[in-house]
């Protein structure tokens, strides 16, 4: 990540960069009000955003994180496959050398079964998620996540 | 040769419509066979005029088998009925234990690119489906317009051959509920009725149209009145009805609050003339509904129906004469009306306010007034007029999140009042008599 920074901070050397979020959902997931939502509270706390929107496979978003070198990708998703879709994509992102310390996120509904699905983010963890995000999460959090996890930016920019 | 006709779904629609019923349909789906027929008797058996539903998976829907089989392989539970990738007998078993077609069925996806569902459903002598080159593809896929509009194309074709045999195919456009909130109707009725005209122009003879319930019930019955009279005007050659949509946004959390929506919804489909009502449980605010939940919801919408009598007509407030500019504007653009919907939306002729597709122009944008009602706040390059001065200047995450919750917050908060003045229980403990 410490690369990313320094090849967009030679770009714009007289404004502090804006910490970058790549937001996408997973493959199977059609739903986007949540990234709508997402990309303006993001956006509001003085992120700038690459929102690639519903049904994104694997493939393209890691070929979407090669292009755009986020500092965080933030995964939404509300279907109920996000905890088997997000582990296969966690799983695929990790095997690429170059993403391998991403900080990557992923919240929403994330199983079918409601309240009985929170078993599932240490699950998701493990995989190799930096973060999971149930629905009932408080936003609070999840902004604090994302700002303690772009610390390089805050300092010596 | 004639071959005598089967009963159909379409049939069953216009039966109880001429006896002045609604028909109300479940939007279930599972993945395992055993469960997905345990809700189609459901279904079958509630007290109501029912269709049943059969929905697939998201994986089934964007076309990537390879998950379904995973999936059945390991355990994880679909979100749907993987059609394409069940063993066809399983399903013609099913079809035939719930008594298909005397009991209609009809089978929702979702699918930009939907050939391997109506392969499937063709296989299996499905008589009825829904979506649409522009309402599947541009809110729920990124496969580029211009494709889906091909491939829908080709599948209404192929779907329209069951009629040689016999069949009536029926297809439902899903146009009336693009992302399912925040559009002003005028915008949802002229691309419903727009697809209707894409599906009659390739052979499809019985088709219904869409509409959503949304914040505002005034608006919501003008929008129903001027999707029957634009319907009657461009589709009289052809089968047709209405299908309301029960309240599609964030719902109340309140079972009380959640049933009071469903009652508005049941009325706002009598008095508004749909023959069909899509109903919404009391777990949707949180999770997808159970058999049983279901099945209280289509129950306690048929109650409700009955109650209902038709009222005084709607103001008009113009959604008529913005719809059939959008559908006249649109429908000049080329003679195939697929290739006049591909020009409208990279014109920017039709534009759907947030939708994310790489090929919707993205400048339109909504807003709720302080009356509930939805209106424009930038058109873009549609050929309509925005809404005044009064709107937002910019949309801000928090405004999003009041307009996306209007409707949980005012059925909750009058649900909550409502149950500090000690209204009997019987709406809460579950029953609908």
């Amino acid at each position: 990540m410490a690369e990313y920074t320094a090849v967009e901070v030679s770009t714009s050397p007289l404004a502090p960069r804006r910490p970058k979020v790549l937001l996408s959902s997973v493959s199977s997931d059609s739903h986007t009000w949540n990234l709508v939502f997402l990309q303006l509270l993001l956006e509001e706390t003085g992120h700038d955003v690459v929102n690639i929107g519903a049904c994104v496979p694997d493939d393209l978003l890691v070929a979407e994180c090669a292009e755009h070198r986020p500092d965080v990708v933030v995964i939404s998703t509300v279907n109920g496959h996000g905890a088997a879709d997000g582990k296969r994509l966690i799983t695929r992102i990790r095997t690429d050398p170059a993403l391998r310390g991403l900080t990557v996120v992923i919240g929403g509904k994330l199983g079918v079964a409601g309240a009985a699905d929170h078993s599932c983010a240490a699950e998701l963890v493990d995989a190799g998620f930096d973060a999971v995000f149930q629905d009932n999460a408080d936003v609070g959090d999840f902004l604090g996540f994302i700002e303690s996890s772009v610390p390089s930016l805050e300092v010596g920019v | 040769m004639a071959v005598p006709a089967r009963p159909s779904f379409a049939g069953h629609v216009r039966s109880v419509a001429a006896s002045g019923g609604l028909v109300v349909q479940p939007r279930m789906g599972f993945g395992d066979p055993q469960r997905m027929l345990h809700g189609l008797l459901a279904t079958k058996h509630a007290a109501a005029h029912t269709a049943g539903t059969i929905t697939l998976d998201s994986y089934t829907r964007v076309g990537d088998f390879a998950a379904v089989l995973e999936a059945i392989d390991n355990d994880v539970e679909l979100n749907g009925y993987p059609i394409a990738s069940i063993d066809p007998f399983v399903t013609l078993s099913m079809l035939d234990t719930v008594g298909h077609p005397r009991f209609p069925v009809q089978v929702r996806h979702g699918s930009a690119l939907p050939t391997a569902v109506f392969d499937a459903m063709v296989g299996l002598g499905l008589d009825a489906t829904e979506g649409g080159p522009a309402s599947y593809c541009l809110p729920y896929s990124r496969v580029p317009l211009s494709r889906a509009v091909q491939e829908w194309a080709a599948c209404c074709e192929r779907f329209a051959e069951l009629s040689e045999f016999g069949f009536e195919p029926h297809l439902e456009s899903f146009g009336g509920c693009m992302l399912g909130q925040l559009c002003p109707p005028s915008l949802l009725v002229a691309i419903t009725v727009l697809e209707g005209l894409f599906f009659r122009q390739h052979g499809v003879r019985s088709v219904s149209l869409s509409l959503t319930q949304q914040t505002h019930a005034g608006q919501d019955l003008e929008a129903l009145a001027a999707l029957h009279a634009l319907a009657a005007e461009k589709l009289s050659d052809i089968d047709w009805h209405v299908v309301l949509y029960a309240y599609m946004g964030v719902y109340p959390r309140s079972p009380r609050g959640a049933l009071s929506l469903l009652a508005d919804a049941t009325s706002l489909a009598v008095r508004g003339g749909a023959a069909r009502l899509i109903v919404k449980t009391v777990a949707e605010s949180y999770r997808i509904p159970t058999i049983a939940e279901n099945v209280e919801a289509l129950e306690f919408a048929a109650v409700r129906a009955r109650q209902t009598t038709v009222g005084e007509p709607p103001e008009d407030t113009g959604v008529l004469a913005e719809a059939r500019t959008f559908v006249d504007a649109v429908l000049e653009l080329h003679s195939d009306v697929g290739k006049a919907i591909v020009r409208a939306f990279a014109s920017g002729y039709l534009d759907v306010p947030y939708c994310l597709h790489a090929d919707n122009t993205g400048r339109s944008r909504s807003y709720l007034d302080n009356t509930g009602r939805l209106r424009w706040s930038s058109v873009g390059a549609m050929p309509i007029r925005a809404d005044g001065t009064a709107g937002p200047a910019a949309v801000s995450s928090s405004d999003l999140l009041t307009a996306l919750s209007f409707i949980q917050r005012r059925y909750d908060e009058a649900a909550s009042v409502r149950a500090g003045i000690g209204e009997p229980g019987k709406i809460e403990s579950g029953s609908c008599r």
